[in-house]
């Protein structure tokens, strides 16, 4: 079971549009799920959208997170920690950017590749513009 | 302190972030992403609705349960900061309250916002006012006076260069502009001493 994609980001179309350039990338591969904008329907974050987003992209191989601004962190970082206990260890945000940290996540995950070396690769895009 | 007085702290903490929330989300548009105020609004506006189901129990799941619907409600970063704030508060809740003991647990809760947000004091944020507050009750200074001491905390990062949050991303153009996060802090801090008057 290949590792699942989450993007959020504190635009619904940013989240949505990055989610359609991994799965032209990748086609129905990874499990993958979106999630943005606060609970109006404004820009922002939320726990509940990215624990939603979380279990609709769960892999038992694990989920890796890919985060915009700041907010968008935090709040991944807390639906982590409110996960049931078993899952917690499994879902990892990268340090990347969203768009093309996605993408490279993805493709790396598509291939079979483990939770770590798939945020290791969306991470290899911050060193690249050292 | 039982579970009803504290409730009606839990009420007069929400009223008074909601009845700001135009001046918070104002603060917010000169140095941030002015969402704080309605953010903070739509999440003590679920705090209000759950009230009668929050408070079933002790203060501690009061509280506890407090965090947890800022957590899920307010979407922003505020939402795990302070939803941290109040669940940890109910999580070190002292079995016997003392000044003592109050002190502590506010430590407890203040220090795990700082770990939320990975951040400290001098930074900018609600921390410039939470953490001098914390520490003020060590002295067990009257309610008068820590709310007084609250204002100047909050006013203290107006010539502060944010290197945390949103405000960051402004570098120098930060100064000069009072931080929404610690306003924000600092209501919520004269809402408790001015109601502890009342109760």
């Amino acid at each position: 079971m290949n590792v699942g994609i989450v993007i959020v980001s504190h635009s619904p179309d940013v989240a949505k549009g990055a989610a359609d350039m991994v799965r032209q990338m990748v086609g129905q591969g990874i499990p993958l799920a979106w999630t943005g904008g606060n609970p109006e329907g404004g820009l922002g974050t939320s726990v509940e959208g990215i624990l939603s987003a979380i279990d609709e992209a769960w892999s038992d191989a694990g989920v890796a997170i890919l985060v915009d601004l700041g907010g968008a962190e935090t709040n991944s970082e807390m639906a982590i920690e409110m996960l049931e206990p078993g899952r917690q260890g499994k879902v990892v945000i990268c340090n990347a950017p969203v768009v093309e940290g996605a993408v490279m996540a993805a493709t790396e995950a598509w291939g079979g590749s483990d939770l770590a070396t798939v945020k290791r690769t969306a991470e290899e895009l911050n060193h690249d513009q050292d | 302190m039982d579970t009803s007085k504290a409730r009606q702290l839990v009420e007069a903490i929400a009223r008074t972030v909601i009845a700001h929330a135009e001046e918070l989300t104002q603060l917010d548009q000169a140095i941030g992403d002015g969402d704080h105020g309605v953010n903070m609004k739509r999440g003590f506006e679920a705090v209000l609705a759950d009230l009668d189901k929050l408070a079933e129990g002790n203060v501690a799941t009061l509280l506890t349960g407090v965090g947890r619907t800022l957590v899920m409600k307010v979407g922003g970063a505020s939402g795990p900061l302070y939803g941290t704030l109040f669940m940890q508060l109910g999580k070190s809740w002292p079995a016997e309250l003392s000044a003592r003991s109050f002190h502590a647990t506010c430590r407890a809760a203040v220090e795990a916002v700082a770990v939320r947000g990975k951040s400290q004091r001098g930074q900018k944020t609600m921390l410039d006012v939470l953490l001098p507050v914390c520490d003020e009750l060590a002295k067990e200074t009257h309610r008068a006076a820590l709310r007084a001491y609250a204002a100047t905390c909050a006013q203290a990062t107006v010539p502060l260069e944010a290197t945390r949050g949103r405000a960051s991303f402004l570098k120098e153009r930060s100064i000069g502009h009072l931080d929404p996060g610690a306003r924000s802090a600092q209501l919520m801090i004269e809402a408790v001493c001015d109601s502890l008057g009342a109760l």
